[in-house]
């Protein structure tokens, strides 16, 4: 039918929007460097490769070097790694779970809908940070994977709602009727009839979630809840204030960790809006 | 309107039966005695370990059977007792908590305030004007993808040390000593600021975006088009708009807080601001669970009332809810 | 004469190119006159109702000119055209069931919009009661959110607010499409109401429903893709059409009383070509059983005899002959 016409139309607005341009090339760089940085750097993160301390960024050590002597620019490469793994591991579970709450409350609706809705609403009200500290201050050792499933764990109502949402005015369209009618599964509806419509828009919430996910677990690393064995930019950031970075000037220990994480969720943020452009036609500018 | 408030109720009662209910089963899901292993952590002499040692066996009521205990930490709870804390023994925990609380309000409740109003305005202001809405577009993208503490730091590397215009530690001069003075609400007002901008920006972008684009989806509805139609002034539209995408946002506000108290502990952490975000920190370093315990449900009590005053702000604002006759959107 | 519309073409901008919604339409309504609208979806009647009180992008205006009791209407131009909304000229519009603000009382909105085009409430007030008993509707509804109100209501309410300031025309679009018959008639006839109680002065009712116009036009207008094909006295159209589409149209309606077997419904044919890049000359001459070599030139919408236009080579041929 109209199906092929409509991705390449769809691939040709993508190719010019521009705030999908700019996003992606922004995630781009930062993903590129997550897997090239340390190949740049034979040191490993911890590593006391200088005895003077504190210096500034130099021709030998890029992003200069922290109290300790140890590389700024290695910390850096690693813990974009620990970020983008909190985002994808984090927003992608947030983004299921959201998904299986969304898809039968909105589904089903009745009695069904009012429970999942309650539950949602609770899970919402609690700060999740407040659970986490009370969960993770429990565990002696913390890597960033299970960090990535508390993160995940209470992120969802965000996901659910929205998903929910959308299901609903989904559910009442005619080939739903007509699946229904033929006898299918409701299981079966939702991922053949339902989801694929929906896919634009699941892509649209995974990318909140990944920008929302780095930015809690930069919040938990700050504050000292993060992954006891990996470096992460929160942690860096922990230390530098810790250490008192702040007071003797040592600015390029604070200050790559908050740029790359403004600059890759920010990039997340845009991205999500040019994406939104580009899968609803009404969004796009004259 | 009943039925509204009815649900709102079930909710907030249900939630924090749920939260106090979590408070008290961690220590049970830890291996092996939590008592012990709390205070395996904490450097405490010998004569002192075996007193709270006891004490907490007592009060924690191992050796009485699990539902009254759980009852127990209710009735504790009620009468206000919330244990002592570790970190600053021999002080109760509610008294640790109630000093830090003033600050907290002094800090958050006008920057939550002040920055929803003033980024809704600004976000309706921008959809005038392609050009302006060029600029601040960008601009609040890049505030609501800041994060929090990291704002902090720079603010108070830049303006604190670098500038040296703003003090970066503490809620008032150490040299002070509280007082109704000049100089005292000077030092407490200089003190404030920093952490106050670095809250109160990062939450400016983020509404200013939001309510930006509500505008942008309200002028296209057809009530708009209609009024367009016979003629009525920018004015008007604009001002029906806006008294409409306000609504959602109203909404956000709620669903918002968890999201500003993870901010703002952050920030207190950064200025070492005397809230309950530093409390927070002292007690995770030092394993002082006691007050930990006590931080949280301090922090779901606040979250639970700032959801309710501002369901009660909704229905005095959304007139529909009045009459009963609003769907799911509330 | 009331309305007076030369050579109007308007465009809709689309990042593919210009889509020729309505080009050269050339007609008169006089005063007093209920003209009706008609043609299939997109054939460019709404856009033709739309440009004449609200012509803002994605629509562009190309070229023509509109007067209105003697005077220029600005289409082209949104500010100088708010001084002729609503008092001038006014429009129930196809999405009258959403029109009013829903969290603002049908009466707030009233007295907010009439005070923003500084005519006072105040005096106006009594009109409008009395408008609204006319149209059935108790005064309660001013104090009531849109929400409260019933499809039917909501309709006729914005009736109410569209002629409240006795605009010279009224446009209805689609009014009746999305009401059970009955209302379809109450409605219509409300419509008529207005024109005979002076409220307004003329009509263009848009619709695709011919047999409302039956009822209630004084004339009707059809419109295929774009372009004007035939205008004349309703009576005209529905009987003696000469416009080959216009007779294809009305023979395909269903008749009260004829079965199925004994006479097959015929549609017409075909489809409508696509506005982005139209056939050359007539629109219709693809799907025309008529169509010979002339039609590849634009005929023009003349009339033919008295009050009757037509805008069809054959047509002009035969009459030529005649």
């Amino acid at each position: 039918m109209t199906k092929p016409k409509k991705k390449s139309e769809m691939l040709y607005f993508a190719l010019r929007n521009n705030k999908l341009r700019v996003g992606l090339t922004i995630i781009l760089f930062f993903l590129v460097l997550t897997f090239v940085g340390p190949m740049l750097t034979h040191y490993d993160p911890y590593d006391y490769v200088n005895p003077n301390g504190a210096q500034p960024p130099s021709s030998e050590y890029w992003f200069g070097t922290t109290m300790f002597g140890q590389d700024v620019f290695t910390q850096f490469v690693h813990g974009l790694k620990a970020s983008f793994l909190v985002g994808i591991v984090g927003g992608g579970l947030g983004t299921l779970l959201g998904m299986l709450v969304g898809f039968i409350a909105g589904y089903r609706g009745g009695m069904v809908d009012e429970v999942l809705n309650t539950l949602t609403n609770i899970v919402l009200v609690i700060p999740t940070l407040a659970v986490l500290l009370i969960i993770v201050a429990y565990l002696e050792v913390r890597g960033v994977f299970i960090e990535s499933v508390f993160i995940g764990c209470t992120a969802w109502p965000w996901a659910a709602r929205a998903i929910r949402a959308q299901t609903f005015s989904l559910r009442s369209r005619d080939f739903v009727d007509l699946a229904r009618l033929s006898g299918m599964k409701p299981w079966k509806i939702l991922f053949t009839e339902i989801a694929p419509n929906m896919m634009s828009y699941l892509l649209l919430v995974f990318i909140l979630q990944f920008g929302g996910a780095i930015l809690i677990a930069a919040t938990l690393d700050f504050i000292g809840l993060g992954p006891t064995n990996a470096v992460s930019l929160g942690l860096m950031m922990n230390n530098a204030v810790l250490w008192g970075a702040l007071l003797l000037g040592v600015w390029w220990w604070f200050v790559p960790p908050g740029v790359a994480i403004t600059a890759i969720v920010g990039a997340l943020y845009v991205t999500n809006v040019g994406l939104d452009e580009v899968f609803n036609p009404k969004l796009r500018e004259m | 309107m009943r039925r509204y408030f009815g649900r709102k109720l079930l909710i907030y009662v249900l939630t924090f039966f749920l939260a106090v209910t979590i408070d008290w089963l961690i220590p049970r899901f830890m291996p092996g005695n939590p008592v012990q292993t709390m205070l395996s952590r904490a450097q405490l002499r010998a004569e002192a370990y075996e007193t709270i040692y006891n004490y907490y066996t007592g009060l924690f009521g191992l050796d009485l059977p699990i539902w009254q205990q759980y009852l127990n930490f209710w009735k504790a709870l009620f009468q206000g007792d919330l244990g002592t804390s570790i970190l600053v023994f021999p002080t109760p925990v509610i008294k640790v908590i109630m000093k830090a609380v003033p600050y907290d309000v002094f800090l958050l409740l006008p920057a939550i305030l002040l920055s929803w109003f003033a980024g809704n305005h600004f976000g309706a202001f921008a959809a005038r004007s392609k050009w302006l809405d060029n600029t601040v577009l960008p601009l609040g993208y890049i505030l609501t993808a800041t994060p929090y503490m990291w704002l902090g730091i720079v603010l108070a590397w830049a303006l604190g040390i670098v500038a040296g215009i703003f003090p970066i530690s503490g809620a008032y001069s150490y040299a002070l000593r509280p007082r109704l003075s000049w100089v005292f609400i000077g030092s407490l007002l200089k003190h404030w600021f920093l952490p106050f901008a670095s809250l109160f920006l990062v939450k400016f972008g983020g509404w200013a975006i939001g309510m930006r684009n509500m505008i942008i989806y309200e002028l296209e509805a057809d009530y708009s088009h209609y009024l367009e139609a016979l003629g009525a002034p920018r004015k008007l539209v604009r001002k029906y708009a806006f008294r409409n995408a306000i609504l959602p946002q109203i909404t956000g506000l709620s669903l918002d807080l968890g999201v500003i108290v993870a901010g703002a502990l952050a920030t207190e952490i950064v200025f070492s601001y005397p809230g309950i975000g530093y409390l927070i920190l002292g007690a995770v370093q030092n394993k002082d669970y006691f007050l930990l315990q006590g931080c949280f449900l301090f922090i779901i009590i606040f979250v639970l009332l700032a959801n309710f005053a501002i369901d009660i702000v909704y229905v005095l604002v959304d007139p529909r809810t009045r009459t009963g006759m609003l769907g799911e959107a509330a | 004469m009331s309305l007076q519309v030369e050579n109007l073409t308007v465009y809709y901008q689309t990042l593919r190119g210009d889509v020729r919604a309505l080009e050269s339409a050339t007609f008169t309504v006089a005063d007093g006159e209920i003209m009706g609208l008609a043609g299939e979806s997109g054939c460019g009647k709404t856009t033709l109702g739309h440009s004449l009180i609200r012509l803002t992008p994605p629509m562009r205006f190309v070229e023509g000119s509109v007067t209105l009791d003697n005077e220029e209407l600005p289409v082209w131009d949104m500010g100088r055209m708010n001084d002729f909304r609503f008092k001038k000229i006014s429009i129930i519009p196809q999405y009258a069931m959403n029109a009013m603000n829903p969290t603002r009382k049908i009466g707030k909105m009233t007295s907010e919009l009439l005070e923003s085009r500084k005519v006072s409430f105040k005096t106006t007030l009594p009109e409008l009661k009395r408008r609204l008993d006319l149209v059935k509707l108790s005064h309660d509804v001013l104090n009531m959110y849109p929400i409260e109100l019933s499809g039917g209501m909501k309709q006729r309410m914005v009736m109410v607010l569209s002629a409240l300031l006795d605009p010279s025309l009224l446009i209805a679009d689609e009014i009746t499409s999305a009401l059970d018959v009955s209302s379809q008639k109450a409605v219509a006839e409300m419509l008529v109401e207005f024109r005979d109680r002076e409220f307004v002065k003329s009509v263009i009712v848009i619709t695709h429903d011919i047999s409302i116009l039956y009822q209630i036009a004084d004339s009707i207008m059809i419109m295929y893709a774009g372009q004007l094909a035939e205008k004349a006295f309703t009576e005209v159209i529905i009987h003696a059409p000469r416009h080959p589409y216009t007779k294809l149209l009305i023979s395909s309606l269903p008749k009260v009383g004829v079965k199925y077997s004994e006479k097959r419904l015929t549609g017409i044919p075909g489809n409508p070509p696509l506005l982005l890049d139209p056939p050359i000359g007539c629109r219709f001459r693809d799907r025309c059983p008529l169509a010979f070599d002339k039609c590849v030139e634009v005929p023009p919408f003349i009339e033919i005899e008295k009050d009757h236009f037509v805008a069809c080579w054959k047509v002009f041929e035969e009459n030529a002959q005649a």
